[in-house]
């Protein structure tokens, strides 16, 4: 019974410097199965980081990460591929020279070595994300919007156990919005991923998240679900100044 | 004891010319981006220019370094602004092969003018020499070192106090936001193209005092501008130097103590190193 | 330029690498010695090319040391020919062993300290170097005097001890050019191949998605230098000699590289195709230049040629080409 209710994703205490700055001072958060968590904030807040920390781009100076019980603070970001985290980027990084097709099933190579296995799991994650018609472009010759879903298909294909979407509603237009909320929510229902996304565009995270984390100057100011921290004045008075929150 | 400060002496006077060309190399990296495979190239033209000049119109390389600094200039200029800038953000294979293409030309074009026989220049003065204490230094040996400095010198006060070299420098650290600010970065790429290319071209009528000048030398002296560059540290002006008279020492000492075959050998190992240790070089900043 | 492996090879295609495969076999039969020799020198260019292909085209890794390959697998099996009376294709996997080891330790070096790109060109430039001015000074495989096998005449080929004739030589390399070829595109459909390419797209992004990136790299820069040194085994016993300084030369690295970029990178066809273009220009120059009379003509046209390939077609001749045939689905 334990099992079932404890966390799949652990951040305990984690911190980070980066010569003489500050970027994250002792964050912790978790993060359940099978639900969607917001980490919202300022610019430079700290977001990104904490993203590539549980990444493996970078090693927490302090603190640890756990993901479905097993330590992962600190492993390569290949290994932390394999332990079940999946991420995306803030600017995409499409293999611009592969076909759309490819691109997922690099991904899908993590769960078999087989190419016809990857490829019919590539084209399935490809129909989910709406990009079946293009599985035959060549990436570079995308729109942004189908960037943006590629690079999540692609880091679908893996198979991780935890998604972390990193801004990636920035550029879109609201219609465009509402149609990857409403993907991500559908995948997130229908597979049981969890996911952890930062965000600016409010729309998006009030709409998919279950519990929002939000972080200020590198340390987490508060958290709870939407509606109880977009009324905290601590929230406010950081998006929108102290004398804001006081009126 | 002695023979060995005279070697070392020797091996540091042409070091600072050796350095005076790789500082030429440098300078086109650390601003454009772009690796020169064609150095050495260039400054065999440069080198078959001033003897040229120097047999025709029976002038001291001195005299007509500046001739030749300045149609370096111009060259590299015109060879920056008219060709290698559209390969700028290109893939490295194609900048590689363009860059090579320019090499087998302007060595094929100095094997069609000249021959593929050595050629030296005439010196009264080739071979005296200077006494101090007990060390004997060949006078050829001191002016090239002098001509040498005196043109990092020059070069580096383009770069501290005239507007276009702190231009460029501008644009070296941040080309976006030169541009930004309004600088021509075409401009400036092809002034320090042609830059580069005159520091080879001064570094070059010096070296024809100390060497003869044949077309297949070329290759040996790009790779050494590259080892020279990387041990003293890429985009770094004392590091160009500093790499250059340690290299024109230890040059000089392998030559002397180990098979004059083999001090190469001691000169790719030291890159070895250099690039898997500290690949900023001695001076240089790490990217 | 990715083959999607759904659509497969047109029925065109398939033709035209048949036609291409059966013009090879009969080649030697219609054309002279002499013709046959240059052929030699173009499947040598391109399967070279093709080894090269792996490492850069595949994985984009920079290396202009490849010389260091060609050198050990002719050491390898010339040296244990001469000395100890082995088979060459005995001592070629000697050959192919130290090319793997050293490459493989190179690479290791280069991509733990971080060396890529044009610096790791340098160091690659620099270990060939190296081996060259050591070999210089090894007297048991003849040092800079060279290393030289008995020449022997048979009147009929001994493909065992690769004793023979040019045409003998010619098949043998065309055998390996098309395996190479076979091998290169089997390995693009499956995981590896479809994971290099990802490496030299992005690497970040490629190791965000569990990609191992130091060991594929190394596995692509291995296998690259194990194909080489089988070439240089071939080339031992084609030459019947070896001379460090010619053998281990930076030119010869260089020379290697042209005919895949000329080519074009990446690509199944490009090696082969550069190496056509550039033996045959090669040859016609060197005819022009010897009846003018004038020195260094043949290089600067050479230079000339290759500056106008790069200005005109930068991603190569292949995929020129194969818009121009309708090649589709052939990479």
């Amino acid at each position: 019974m334990q099992a079932m209710t404890a966390p799949l994703l652990e951040v305990e205490s984690i911190s980070k410097r980066f010569s003489g700055l500050q970027a994250v001072d002792t964050v912790s958060f978790a993060v359940p199965r099978g639900a969607i968590v917001g980490l919202i904030g300022p610019n430079g807040a700290g977001k990104t980081t904490i993203f590539n920390l549980i990444a493996g781009v970078f090693r927490p100076d302090a603190g640890a990460i756990r993901l479905d019980g097993v330590d992962i603070t600190g492993l390569r970001p290949d290994l932390a591929c394999t332990a079940g985290i999946g991420r995306t980027f803030q600017v995409v990084r499409p293999f611009g020279a592969l076909t759309v097709l490819d691109n997922v099933m690099v991904g899908a190579f993590r769960r078999t070595t087989s190419p016809s296995e990857a490829r019919r799991s590539a084209r399935q994650i490809l129909e989910r994300v709406g990009l079946a018609d293009k599985a035959s472009a060549v990436a570079s010759g995308l729109t942004l919007p189908e960037r943006k879903r590629l690079e999540a298909a692609r880091a679908l294909a893996t198979g991780p156990k935890l998604l972390l979407l990193d801004e990636v509603m920035a550029g879109l237009r609201p219609v465009e919005v509402d149609l990857m909320v409403r993907v991500f929510a559908d995948l997130s229902r229908e597979m049981g991923l969890a996911i952890l996304l930062t965000e600016h565009v409010m729309r998006a995270v009030m709409a998919l998240s279950h519990h929002i984390v939000v972080v200020h100057h590198g340390q987490k100011i508060c958290e709870g679900p939407p509606e109880a921290v977009a009324r905290d004045p601590k929230v406010i008075t950081c998006y929108l100044g102290a004398s804001r929150a006081t009126a | 004891m002695l023979t060995y400060v005279n070697i070392v002496v020797a091996g540091l006077l042409t070091g600072c010319v050796y350095g005076l060309m790789a500082l030429g190399l440098s300078v086109i990296f650390g601003v454009i981006r772009i690796v020169n495979f064609a150095h050495g190239e260039m400054m065999v033209v440069a080198m078959y220019a001033a003897l040229f000049l120097n047999q025709r119109l029976g002038l001291d390389p001195f005299v007509v370094m500046p001739a030749v600094a300045a149609g370096l200039f111009l060259a590299g200029y015109a060879l920056q602004r008219g060709l290698i800038n559209r390969y700028i953000g290109r893939p490295e294979h194609q900048q590689f092969l363009l860059l090579l293409a320019v090499s087998i030309m302007l060595t094929s074009s100095t094997l069609m003018a000249f021959g593929p026989d050595a050629r030296s220049v005439q010196l009264d003065y080739a071979y005296d020499s200077f006494e101090i204490g007990g060390l004997l230094v060949d006078k050829v040996r001191v002016l090239a070192a002098l001509g040498a400095v005196v043109g990092a010198v020059m070069l580096w006060m383009f770069f501290r106090f005239t507007r276009t070299g702190k231009s460029i420098r501008a644009c070296a650290d941040n080309q976006v936001g030169a541009q930004v600010v309004g600088l021509d970065v075409k401009r400036l790429y092809a002034v320090t193209f042609g830059v580069g290319a005159a520091c080879v071209g001064v570094a070059g009528t010096l070296l024809l005092l100390l060497v003869d000048v044949q077309p297949y030398i070329a290759a040996d002296y790009t790779l050494l501008a590259f080892t020279i560059v990387i041990v003293g540290g890429l985009g770094s002006m004392p590091g160009a130097l500093l790499g250059g008279l340690l290299v024109g020492v230890s040059e000089a000492l392998s030559g002397f103590i180990i098979m004059p075959s083999l001090k190469s050998l001691f000169s790719f190992a030291l890159l070895i190193v250099v690039l898997l240790a500290r690949p900023q070089g001695l001076v240089g900043r790490r990217a | 330029m990715m083959l999607d492996i759904q659509s497969g090879v047109s029925r065109r295609s398939a033709f035209a690498i048949g036609l291409f495969v059966v013009v090879m076999l009969v080649l030697p039969l219609l054309v002279n010695a002499y013709v046959v020799s240059v052929l030699v020198v173009v499947l040598f260019s391109a399967y070279l090319g093709q080894a090269w292909n792996v490492m850069m085209g595949f994985a984009g890794q920079l290396s202009l040391g490849n010389a260091l390959y060609v050198g050990l697998g002719a050491y390898a099996s010339a040296a244990l020919f001469v000395h100890y009376g082995l088979p060459p294709w005995i001592g070629m996997l000697a050959g192919m062993a130290a090319a793997g080891i050293a490459a493989s330790l190179i690479a290791a070096l280069s991509f733990r300290f971080g060396v890529t790109g044009v610096y790791f060109a340098l160091l690659t430039i620099s270990f060939a170097e190296f081996t060259r001015i050591a070999f210089d000074h090894v007297d048991w495989i003849g040092g800079s005097s060279g290393l030289f096998l008995p020449v022997v005449t048979l009147d009929h080929d001994d493909l065992l001890h690769l004793r023979g004739s040019p045409a003998m030589f010619y098949y043998v390399l065309l055998a390996l050019v098309l395996s190479a070829l076979a091998f290169s595109h089997l390995l693009l459909r499956r995981r590896v191949g479809l994971y290099w390419q990802a490496i030299r797209e992005d690497q970040a992004a490629a190791q965000a998605l569990g990609i191992d990136v130091f060991r594929y790299k190394i596995a692509a820069v291995a296998l690259s230098a194990v194909m080489t040194a089988v070439a240089g085994g071939l080339m031992a016993f084609y030459d019947n000699n070896l001379y460090p300084d010619t053998i281990f030369a930076v030119s010869r690295s260089i020379d290697i590289i042209i005919a895949p970029i000329i080519g074009g990178l990446g690509t199944l066809f490009g090696p082969i195709l550069g190496a056509i273009v550039l033996t045959m220009l090669s040859e016609t120059t060197t005819n022009v230049s010897a009846s003018l009379g004038v020195n260094g003509l043949k290089q600067w046209i050479y230079g000339a040629s290759l500056l106008v390939i790069v200005m005109l077609q930068p991603a190569g001749l292949w995929p020129w080409l194969k818009s121009v045939l309708k090649l589709d689905g052939v990479r």
